[in-house]
Order: structure tokens, then C-alpha cells, then sequence
């Protein structure tokens, strides 16, 4: 099965609907699927559940969904930082809920929802505010906190390069979330730098399986 | 002994003569990242961005700069010979598994069990964010503070409980400050080092029970 290809990253977002769980690639600017973001915020949809490593930078992509109060929930781990203001602004308003998870167990909850698992215990985040609630368990004399898995209607990613098959190659550090961000969601779009035919991608350099990646989004910008 | 207490560069480069050749060490945001202007590029060190990468090289400058690589503090980085890349599931693997040899990070506290506070203050109106704070504090084989030993007005950050909410428990084996290098051990804490302080002089700003072992060579 080939993945769909898609110039208008409009159209690439367009069923993505209010309500819907989106999880959102990126570390800083690697990996940060840019035009796809902006298309979600000409999209409209509104309650929106994000997981995203940060909360949004600036006045624009994730932050200004962010501040359109359209975003109902946030699954993050950093969202505090010296450009986060309009998160900063809604949190104290109350207008968002947040759900602060530590960095790799953000990463294996969302890799846990792709793989099939129903939660894993974890070391992290034992004994810590981050864990009032949850179950927990000593495995091996050390304790443990239950986290659950993280799926998503959609993810947004970014790649390097994309065959026609929807395989996948990253490149450097923007490799970050995408892999996995890509497993965890019902559809996944990605935009790349470049597609290339069937057949031209070594099988050996593929990182994420074309099995994963419903819609790709050639975009000029992804060009560095 | 030193006659002087440390710089924060004199810090950096006490921590770094305790990393042991050919570990794989991650150096955490701030303060900690000076650690790697003091590693002998004999060392054979290989530093873990926990964004996805082994075999950090040091910050980029100009031409070098890839908007593609950066380290955890998103600030543009190089890569080295060797270096490998990976997403955010296996990093933190490689660290919760048990692989990294050694983490360094700041701290707002520290008690004498080795519980760790350094993710957020806990004051009503403060923004919460922890990144990869507790996932490196308790997914390294030892974890290793560098901090000033006292806050800006006075108060010692070693101490018998934290007061902020905790990063992880029983994590840290040694603190290395401006007047000491403490270990955390089983029963309490040993000082191994003194900077231009007497032990009856770290004694009276630190209010745990502190022993004496500065003495003994640690091999």
C-alpha cells in the first residue's frame, strides 16, 4: 500500500477534527513539523488534546493553538520556558489542563501505545509529586510507578526523506519523537524534506516502516 | 587541599577528574555542561544527549551550526567520529536501563539520603516543567551533583530533608560545591574534599552530621 501524497498541508490536516488527540513531534525546532502545526491552526478544530515534548515557543504554531484556547488538554514535559508565555497565561487561567510527565516516560508511554502495551512500570518519577495517584510497586527491592500508554487520533511529524511507500529517514537530532509518535496514531502525517519513488530508498536506512504513515507532505521549508 | 574555595570552573574541573575514562556521561543543562571543557580529549569520554544522541562534540559556531542538531538545551552542537543517533523511547532507554555511567546535575537541594530537588519550587503561581530531570536522576548508574552549597541568602542546600518537591529519591552519590565534595553513604555523609574551608567551618553552615573523610584516598 502506498502512503497518500499531499502538497497543501491544509488539506493534509483537514480531517482532523474537534475532540481530536494529536500528538505533536519535536524537540525545539528539530523535528518540529512546522507547516503542518500552522495548517492545524488555520484548520479550526477546537478542545484538542496535544502531546507534544514542549508547551509551544513565540506567538505562533503549537503556542498559538495554544493561546486560541483550543487546546483543551496538553501531555507534555517542559512546557515552562522564556517564550512560553501563552501557555504560561492560559495554565494560570485555568483554561488548560496539563499532564506533566517526565521526558522518557513521555517517550515510552507514546511508544507503549504504539507497540500494544497496556502500561509499564518505571523507576522515574517513584516518590515524586509527579506520581500522587498512580499505582506503584517495588520490582526488585526498587520502586515503581504504573504509566499508561499514550495513542492519539493523529500524529504531526517530520522526516527527512519519504518513499512513495511512507517509509521513513530522519535526520540528526530531529530524529527525536517522530519514530515513535509515528506508531501511537490512527494516522499519521508527515512532512518531509523530499519524496522519492518506490524503490529508490535503501530498505536497509529505513527508520520508520512506511506501515506507520498515512500522509506525506512534501514541503519546500523542510529544505535547509 | 586547595586554600581557596572553587570557581564554579574549579567545580567543573573536580567533577571531571572523577569521570572515569571511556564512561558514557550525560552532562546535564546550565552549570553541569562546563564539565566537558575539562575532559581530556584522551579521555575517551562519549557524551548522551538525551534528545537522541551519542557522541556529542562541542557546542557549533557559524558555518558548523545544523538546526538538526542540537543538545538537550536545544543550543546548536557538533558531532563526533563514532557518534550515533537514535528517538526519544531509546535514549531514555539506554539511561532507565542502566547503560549510562554517569549523569551531572544541578540542584536546588540535596538531603543526606541523596534525594534530589531540582525540577521545580513549588511556589502557587510557578510554571511546573521536568524534562529529562527525573528520568537522568534515577536512570544513571551514579548521578552526580554540582551546586553552590548555599541559596544567593544564606541557606545551606545540603540538607536533612528537602523542603522542594523531589526529583527522585536516594538518587545522588556525590555533591561537589564551591568548599567540598560530599559522598552520600549508606548511614550519612562523608566530606571527601575541603576548598578553603575547615571542617569545623563547613560544619556550622551544613545541619546534617557530616564525617570527616578526608583522610582516606579513594582509589
Amino acid at each position: 500500500m502506498t502512503a497518500r501524497v499531499v502538497t497543501d498541508p491544509d488539506a493534509a490536516v483537514a480531517d482532523i477534527g474537534s475532540g481530536a488527540t494529536v500528538l505533536i513531534g519535536g524537540f525545539g525546532v528539530a523535528g518540529q513539523p512546522v507547516e503542518l502545526i500552522e495548517a492545524l491552526v488555520r484548520n479550526g478544530a477546537e478542545a484538542l488534546t496535544v502531546a507534544s515534548n514542549n508547551a509551544g515557543n513565540g506567538d505562533e504554531g503549537l503556542a498559538a493553538l495554544v493561546g486560541q484556547k483550543r487546546v483543551r488538554r496538553i501531555v507534555c514535559s517542559f512546557p515552562r520556558q522564556s517564550d512560553s508565555w501563552c501557555f504560561d497565561e492560559r495554565y494560570r487561567a485555568g483554561d488548560i489542563e496539563l499532564d506533566l510527565v517526565p521526558q522518557g516516560n513521555l517517550a515510552e508511554r507514546i511508544r507503549a501505545g504504539g507497540a500494544g502495551i497496556g502500561g509499564f512500570f518505571t523507576p522515574v518519577g517513584y516518590g515524586t509529586q509527579l506520581a500522587e495517584g498512580k499505582e506503584t510497586r517495588i520490582i526488585d527491592g526498587v520502586g515503581h510507578v504504573l504509566e499508561e500508554p499514550i495513542k492519539a487520533d493523529f500524529a504531526l511529524i517530520k522526516a527527512d526523506t519519504a518513499d512513495e511507500a511512507g517509509n521513513l529517514t530522519f535526520r540528526k537530532t530531529a530524529r527525536n519523537f517522530g519514530p515513535i509518535m509515528a506508531t501511537a496514531a490512527h494516522h499519521t502525517i508527515v512532512q518531509v524534506r523530499e519524496v522519492v519513488p518506490i524503490g529508490a530508498m535503501d530498505p536497509e536506512v529505513v527508520v520508520t516502516p512506511g506501515i506507520h504513515v498515512s500522509t506525506i507532505v512534501p514541503t519546500e521549508a523542510t529544505q535547509r | 587541599m586547595n586554600d581557596q574555595v572553587l570557581s564554579k570552573e574549579q567545580i567543573a574541573e573536580r567533577v571531571a577528574k572523577d569521570i572515569p575514562r571511556g564512561a558514557f556521561v550525560n552532562l546535564g543543562i546550565g552549570q553541569p555542561t562546563k564539565v566537558s571543557n575539562y575532559l581530556g580529549a584522551d579521555s575517551d569520554i562519549v557524551l548522551h544527549t538525551e534528545n537522541g544522541m551519542l557522541g556529542m562534540g562541542a557546542e557549533a559556531h557559524g558555518d558548523d551550526i545544523d538546526p538538526d542538531l542540537i543538545n538537550a538545551g536545544k543550543i546548536p552542537v557538533t558531532e563526533l567520529p563514532g557518534a550515533a543517533y537514535f528517538h526519544h523511547a531509546d535514549s531514555f532507554a539506554m539511561m532507565r536501563g542502566g547503560h549510562l555511567d554517569t549523569c551531572v546535575l544541578g540542584a536546588y537541594q540535596v538531603s543526606a539520603n541523596g534525594d534530589l530537588a531540582n525540577w521545580h519550587t513549588g511556589e502557587p503561581d510557578a510554571i511546573p516543567a521536568v524534562g529529562g530531570a527525573m528520568d537522568l536522576a534515577i536512570g544513571a548508574k551514579e548521578t552526580l551533583v554540582m551546586m553552590s552549597l548555599q541559596t544567593k541568602d544564606g541557606r545551606c542546600k545540603l540538607v536533612g530533608e528537602c523542603t522542594y518537591p523531589v526529583t527522585g529519591v536516594g538518587c545522588v552519590s556525590r555533591i561537589y560545591t564551591e568548599r567540598a565534595v560530599f559522598v552520600i553513604e549508606k548511614d550519612g555523609v562523608a566530606v571527601r574534599d575541603l576548598f578553603g574551608t575547615t571542617m569545623t567551618e563547613l560544619e556550622s553552615i551544613v545541619g546534617v552530621p557530616l564525617r570527616d573523610a578526608t583522610s582516606e584516598r579513594v582509589a
